[in-house]
């Protein structure tokens, strides 16, 4: 398409050297990523992985210890213009209890001079959430979606939401991230979703950031991921051999064969590996693992940063 | 036609065990309610917004389904009015591949009673593709 010619523009999130500690540990660590304008990126990575910390210093809710992070060009602050170009939705679903939906809204109009209350009323209508009973008495699926709408009313550029979805069950999950989906259609909004889970949020993410350790493993669009990685089968092998041709993400061995996960075979392979391809999940959890074992395994993490999200 | 009879010409679904990718699956829904006839020529798709508000897909996908669709020719997008289907994919005309369909359905069932587990069917079938030739043989 024509727009794939323009020149690449600036990330809509980039964080160079990010890091925070408590203390004596650090929560996060070295942390370079980038999320491309008008993707929707899974912030991936186990409990106490540093997502949440990357979240609030994204947000302007807590400060670096090493590093800097720029929001569209922008270094966070507790700015009036910074706020109104972000949403944070933190982990509790931050809601009045006693007050209704309807309450809601008035109050976020009043408060937000970006407010678009025709969009959170149709979602909250077409999904059938009552706008006059306090919001107490809602299920937790409809209290997210009312978290969602109030989040998206305030037509932010940036999009942060912290495990979202992480307390509902499959039904509420699959209609908030459609919610979340239909959101970000045609608008070219940033969304940038924490979960520990990949299968969670698999289907809405264009782009993916690892975090194992509290540092980076992975940062890339799903796409070029997936094209990335392949799947080789072979005849059980040393790790020295043709291990040595390629960089092995992962290796499992049976008595008689080899399952390596490997990043971007060359043509030089054996005849005797047959190739498939890689899915996103397979990918994700061998990075997590290496991670998690102090990167034992050769290939180290991955960054893609130069690859752009979609046109939308 | 209104645009909200429209709506519901065509609804997605996509399976996370297939193996195939989703864009691919929208595609090959899109294809296949054009080979049974519930989609047509002059039929407006549903818009991005419309598909991934009902099922939790990243818009992207959908936009890389619908251009997939218009390289095929199937499909042509306006510009600010929608994606209207162009022609139906070539092959038989609508009913051919219903009627095949309930025969294979039966051909299964009596595969199944006789012990052959789906692997072993699905086997069968593609040695059955390979053993027939090409298409034109398979005419003569």
């Amino acid at each position: 398409m024509s727009r794939a010619a323009q020149p690449e523009t600036a990330p809509a999130v980039e964080a160079v050297g990010l890091g925070k500690h408590y203390g004596h540990s650090w929560g996060l660590q070295d942390c370079s990523v980038q999320v491309p304008k008008g993707a929707i990126s899974a912030l991936l990575g186990p409990n106490g992985s540093g997502k949440t910390t990357l979240l609030r210093m994204v947000a302007g809710f807590a400060t670096a210890s090493a590093g800097s992070v720029r929001v569209l060009g922008r270094a966070p602050a507790q700015s009036e213009e910074f706020l109104a170009s972000v949403g944070y939705l933190a982990q509790e679903m931050p809601l009045y209890r006693r007050l209704n939906v309807a309450e809601h809204l008035e109050l976020g109009r009043r408060l937000n001079r970006r407010w678009d209350d025709g969009a959170a009323r149709g979602r909250l209508t077409a999904l059938r959430v009552p706008f006059d009973r306090p919001v107490a008495t809602l299920s937790g699926g409809q209290r997210a979606q009312v978290a969602l709408a109030l989040a998206v009313a305030k037509t932010p550029d940036v999009l942060l939401l912290d495990e979202p979805v992480a307390a509902l069950d499959p039904l509420a999950r699959a209609e908030f991230l459609a919610s979340l989906a239909a959101a970000a259609a045609g608008t070219g909004l940033t969304v940038l979703l924490s979960s520990h889970l990949l299968r969670d949020v698999e289907q809405v993410c264009d782009h993916v950031v690892l975090l194992a350790s509290s540092r980076v493993q992975l940062c890339a669009t799903t796409e070029a991921l997936v094209s990335c990685h392949k799947v080789l089968l072979g005849p059980r092998r040393g790790p020295s051999g043709c291990e040595r041709s390629f960089d092995v993400v992962r290796a499992t061995h049976t008595e008689r064969q080899s399952r390596l996960l490997v990043r971007s075979p060359g043509p030089a392979l054996g005849p005797s590996w047959e190739v498939f391809e890689a899915d996103l999940e397979e990918i994700v959890l061998a990075y997590m693992g290496q991670g998690r074992d102090g990167g034992a395994i050769a290939a180290g993490p991955l960054s893609l940063l130069s690859t752009t999200g979609g046109a939308r | 036609m209104s645009s909200e009879l429209s709506k519901n010409l065509v609804s997605f679904r996509l399976s996370s065990t297939s193996g195939v990718p989703a864009y691919l699956q929208l595609v090959q829904q899109v294809e296949q309610a054009l080979r049974m006839g519930a989609l047509g020529p002059g039929d407006r798709l549903p818009t991005v917004k419309e598909v991934v508000a009902e099922i939790a897909l990243n818009p992207n996908t959908v936009l890389k389904a619908y251009r997939e669709l218009e390289v095929r020719g199937l499909v042509e997008g306006k510009q600010g009015v929608g994606t209207f289907v162009l022609a139906r994919p070539s092959g038989p005309p609508p009913g051919t591949q219903e009627r095949l369909s309930r025969s294979l359905q039966a051909w299964v069932r009596k595969a199944r009673h006789e012990g052959l587990d789906d692997p072993a069917i699905e086997a069968l079938v593609r040695s059955a593709l390979t053993r027939a030739g090409s298409s034109a043989e398979g005419a003569a």
